[in-house]
């Protein structure tokens, strides 16, 4: 390999591990930044997605109106939106979290979207002959119905926040993982950048663990499905 | 006379479903339509239902007029269509709690029921851990908790097994005679609509009309011997006809 490129571009593993643990106190200060972001973010995207999926779900015209512009949002890279939110919301931690709602949201209307739409009509027909209402059609029966499609949405939307604050630290910021990211690559400090990258991605498949925990325990009624279909691929 | 619907016509489009169809059922009455598949039973119970609004007549729960309301007939649809995300005691209270009920006391009053129907002991599982006739039996119960006068229960059992069939036909007798529920019900299969039934309007045509009206006079409770019984057969002799022609 260094016959290709000199050895300080790609560094060994074990460089990289010494770097990382050397600079483990620096990585967890700006590990934190990142993280509030990408929450900060995380939390508006959801609700913002879980608003557009339940306005486009009870009104027809808004889901015609919508979507095709929440298809148009998703067109434009994150990386051409960033230095504008920048320039609009100044170098602190607004124009991250922005970006964050920016790509998170998405995942979580879409799949919340199909899953309300996706209820068999004659569950809503059976709710209409037992005289329910719009509200509680919605909570006993749409809503639990689209906690699968919520949990794949959310699981995209984590792994995308992250990757979105960091984007976002890139082109301009003070502190996180993304303004380091920069700082290490323009001292040619490669073996911290390769232990920035690696932080970077445990962080986004830790969360997403996380989801897949909090998942199962918001859907029992899944798991028996599970243990059945576990009895049967015994036998 | 404890629902009527009189001269009830309905047409999607150009297509004409039902003509100028009367039906009526008395307290206490287990009714059948028995009719070949598509030929409007289903559209017929989402009028009666009040889901569907007819072109002309009306229908009538003691002697007031619910046409096109919903609420006041208790459904089962085709389909079991119990909620997965509900544990089974919480999809047989639903109807109770969509009512305003408090969730523990909806609980409670649906509880009583469960042994009754044969579902003691599946009030924590989920409907993906029942078998089939388990199912129906809690949609049925679900259906019973609605409360109204009158049951209006579309193929109750035609998801069903054959061998799976004739047992909950059996157990469903047995707990009609307890509760006593106003019924009217849909099926396909003559030998169905005989055990069970008082009284059996035959659907037929195209639209449909009530061709026929047939009363079973053979005394409840009845066992399955009826099935194998001179009587039951001419019974089905005389239903027979409709559809041969």
């Amino acid at each position: 390999m260094t016959g290709l490129v000199p050895g300080y571009m790609l560094p060994s593993p074990i460089e990289v591990t010494q770097a990382f643990i050397a600079d483990f106190p620096i990585l967890m200060s700006h590990s934190k930044v990142t993280l509030l972001e990408a929450a900060l973010g995380l939390v508006c995207g959801v609700a913002l997605g879980f608003l557009c999926a339940a306005l486009m779900d009870a009104y027809e015209p808004v889901r015609k109106g919508l979507y095709p512009i929440l298809i148009l949002t998703q067109t434009v890279p994150p990386v051409a939106i960033a230095p504008l939110l920048i320039l609009w919301f100044s170098y602190g931690i607004a124009p991250k979290v922005v970006l964050v709602v920016l790509v998170s949201f998405f995942p979580i209307a879409i799949g919340l979207l199909e899953g309300f739409r996706s209820v068999d009509p004659d569950m809503i027909k059976l709710m209409h002959s037992m005289k329910a209402n719009r509200w509680q059609i919605f909570w006993h029966v749409k809503f639990p119905n689209a906690l699968g499609e919520f949990f794949s949405g959310l699981k995209i939307a984590v792994a995308y926040s992250v990757v979105g604050a960091v984007i976002a630290e890139w082109l301009g910021g003070f502190q996180g993982l993304g303004v380091y990211m920069t700082r290490v690559k323009k001292s040619y400090d490669y073996d911290k950048m390769f232990a920035v990258i690696f932080l970077v991605s445990a962080i986004s498949l830790l969360l997403m663990a996380i989801v897949k925990v909090a998942q199962y325990k918001a859907m029992p009624w899944n798991r028996c499905q599970d243990e059945k279909q576990n009895r049967k691929e015994k036998k | 006379m404890i629902l009527q619907a009189e001269h009830i016509t309905k047409a999607y489009g150009e297509r004409q479903v039902l003509q100028d169809v009367s039906i009526s059922l008395q307290e206490g009455e287990l009714v059948c339509l028995l009719g070949v598949s598509g030929v409007g039973k289903t559209t017929l119970f989402n009028v009666l239902s009040g889901l569907t609004l007819p072109d002309s007549g009306r229908v009538l729960l003691e002697q007031e007029d619910i046409t096109g309301k919903t609420g006041n007939l208790s459904y089962m649809l085709q389909k079991d269509l119990l909620l997965p995300h509900k544990t089974v005691l919480d999809n047989v209270a639903l109807p109770l709690i969509l009512k305003g009920v408090k969730k523990r006391d909806a609980r409670n009053q649906a509880e009583e029921y469960f042994t009754q129907f044969g579902l003691q002991g599946t009030e924590n599982k989920y409907p993906g851990q029942l078998s089939g006739g388990m199912r129906q039996r809690a949609a049925l119960l679900r259906t019973y908790m609605c409360g109204d006068r009158v049951a209006l229960l579309d193929e109750p059992f035609s998801a069903l097994d054959t061998l799976t069939r004739t047992a909950m036909q059996e157990w469903y007798l047995q707990v009609m005679e307890e509760i006593q529920l106003s019924t009217i019900f849909i099926t396909h299969d003559i030998d169905e609509a005989i055990l069970l039934s008082d009284r059996i309007y035959i659907m037929s045509g195209n639209p449909a009309r009530i061709s026929d009206e047939l009363i079973i006079e053979e005394p409840k409770p009845r066992s399955s011997e009826f099935l194998l019984s001179e009587t039951f057969i001419e019974y089905k002799r005389s239903i027979k006809k409709h559809f041969c022609q």
